[in-house]
């Protein structure tokens, strides 16, 4: 798992990459915690087009993060999410409580 | 059932097999020309079973965890995760969506997404003992098409 971050004014975008289970998803909650509590963004969005795996620990990330957002005041999307784990996100049924916008990057 | 071809894999409980233990039964599972969704499938559901052995089976320790994975006739893959472990006091509670004991790290999704991944899930614990996982699902057959 690799995340890279970047903003602008009050929003703030996660790149997220490589495999989401359990073993990472410690580091990913460190690393989205430490990147919240620098931009305090209005919008955030959760950038997965190269995501390769992700299992129920990513469900967990993403309720977190959704979390926090909502004691921000602000907005979470989740984007470009790979098939494997929109399959996993709509299980848990967080395309329900998160806008999640599925499908293959466009370059 | 005619039993095709079978595999065993010991490992200790380690987050870092967790990786391992999916793909390692992924390119086994291979053979059956599965499509990549089922194999995404099988893979999910590995994930899931061997991370529930990991953190609730031995929490303060590491143990050894053991897949199974057997083919039959008729594409159908069967796989058992097994552990020696705490054990599970209540699997019917266990099993509800949303339950956990472990913490804001986990979705207590673990088992519903092994049942909806897989065609049959059956989860045999004993306190003290350990659990045993087994969960089948059964590969599509493509044919008529010429590669």
């Amino acid at each position: 798992m690799k995340m890279i971050a970047k903003r602008t004014e009050r929003s703030l975008t996660l790149y997220l990459s490589g495999e989401l289970d359990h073993h990472a998803a410690k580091d990913a909650m460190a690393e989205i915690d430490r990147n919240l509590d620098a931009a305090l963004p209005l919008r955030t969005e959760l950038e997965l087009s190269q995501l390769t795996f992700m299992d129920s620990s990513g469900i967990a990330v993403v309720l977190r993060l959704y979390k926090r957002m909502q004691n921000l005041g602000g907005s979470l999307r989740l984007t470009h999410v790979p098939a494997q784990a929109l399959r996993v996100l709509r299980t848990a049924g967080i395309d329900r409580i998160v806008t999640i916008e599925e499908g293959e990057k466009k370059s | 059932m005619n039993l095709n071809n079978m595999m065993q894999l010991d490992f200790l409980s380690k987050s870092s097999n967790e990786g391992f233990a999916r793909v390692a039964v992924a390119a086994f599972a291979a053979q059956l020309d599965p499509t990549l969704e089922e194999i995404g499938d099988v893979k999910t559901a590995v994930s899931e079973a061997v991370t529930n052995a990991i953190v609730h089976a031995y929490p303060n320790a590491i143990g050894r965890i053991r897949i199974r994975a057997r083919l039959y006739e008729d594409n159908l893959l069967e796989i058992v995760v097994r552990d020696w472990g705490t054990g599970i006091a209540d699997v019917e509670q266990a099993r509800q969506p949303l339950f956990t004991t472990g913490g804001e790290e986990r979705s207590g999704m673990g088992f519903t997404i092994m049942e909806s991944f897989m065609d049959a899930l059956r989860v045999r614990s004993q306190v003290g003992k350990g659990t045993t996982v087994t969960m089948k699902r059964r590969i599509a057959v493509r044919g008529g098409e010429l590669r």
